[in-house]
């Protein structure tokens, strides 16, 4: 039988080149989100080069409320990390309680961008486009004309683009972590078993590592 | 490396307050200090704090250098191409 000499902490790994083909599977699913996020920043940094930033949307006051959501997703890192160190210990209602946390702020961070950030930006003029179809529902839709209407609708499409798919990552992270969090729960788990967690949690730091670079290119600078 | 899991327990706090920090400096740098050009410096800081994030939360640091290559070559290529796409002509 052969086993996964870089991974004491899985059973039965299945190898063919002493590496666990489960993590090198990952990790190459995570090379390949490299590439399609590097796409869509691109796309946002050309289209910034050309129109600009509403600068006016993203000042000090406004930056508090992503400030704050970026603390959330850096702190659901954290918990992620310390819930696959306690399932190493063999401790299983530390492993519980910290994966709990990670979800909960995963899911606040996704709650808060779709529905407080966007809608706020939809309300000041900041659609998806040149029709406000995505933004229905948003308080006081302003109507805008000239230059700033201009770099609005340019800016608009390349942001919710990369901002929109990025939450939609962190909502598939949630979801992972909640059906990681289900087995957890009935003992799925364990000190010699834990490759599941570390998967989850590869994926997890991945998402939160793409909003560390989102957060300065879109919002900083 | 074998470390102990509490000194990992601890590491990983570290490594959050680590980002924190970053991050609040980077937070200072645009509202409070104003620079006439940030972008060095905040590209320097969110890249500090990615590599903090790959290191050791995503274990990188300890882990055979296999996967930092499958890791870090798109990201190399993905660097050219915004580079390219960004900057030519």
């Amino acid at each position: 039988m052969e086993h996964a000499t870089a991974s004491p902490h899985a059973l039965h790994a299945g190898t063919t080149t002493g590496l666990d083909n489960r993590k090198i599977g990952i990790w190459l699913f995570l090379g390949s989100e490299v590439m399609f996020f590097s796409a869509l920043i691109g796309t946002y940094l050309l289209t910034r080069a050309g129109t600009g930033k509403p600068v006016e949307l993203f000042r000090a006051d406004a930056l508090w409320l992503i400030t704050a959501n970026t603390f959330l997703l850096i702190g659901s890192s954290l918990t992620m990390a310390l819930s696959l160190g306690l399932i190493r210990r063999g401790n299983q209602i530390g492993f519980r309680i910290a994966l709990f946390f990670t979800i909960l702020l995963g899911a606040t961070f996704v709650f808060v961008q779709f529905f407080v950030e966007y809608p706020k930006l939809c309300s000041e003029g900041l659609w998806p486009g040149s029709h406000p179809v995505f933004c229905a529902g948003a308080p006081g839709i302003v109507e805008l004309s000239g230059e700033q209407l201009q770099t609005l609708r340019s800016f608009g499409s390349p942001f919710y683009l990369l901002t929109g798919f990025h939450g939609l990552h962190v909502t598939g992270g949630v979801i992972w972590n909640l059906f990681v969090w289900l087995k957890g729960l009935r003992g799925g788990f364990s000190r010699e078993n834990n490759a599941g967690v570390e998967f989850a949690g590869l994926y997890w730091h991945f998402v939160d590592l793409v909003w560390i670079v989102l957060f300065t290119i879109i919002y900083l600078l | 490396m074998q470390t102990t899991h509490s000194s990992n327990l601890r590491k990983y706090i570290l490594v959050f307050g680590g980002l924190a920090v970053l991050t609040g400096i980077e937070v200072g740098l645009v509202i409070f200090v104003q620079l006439a050009n940030p972008l060095p410096f905040l590209l320097a800081l969110a890249a500090a704090k990615a590599a903090l994030v790959a290191l050791f939360f995503m274990h990188l640091k300890d882990d055979t250098k296999w996967f930092s290559a499958i890791f870090i070559f798109p990201m190399l290529l993905a660097s050219l191409l915004i580079f390219w796409v960004v900057f030519r002509g």
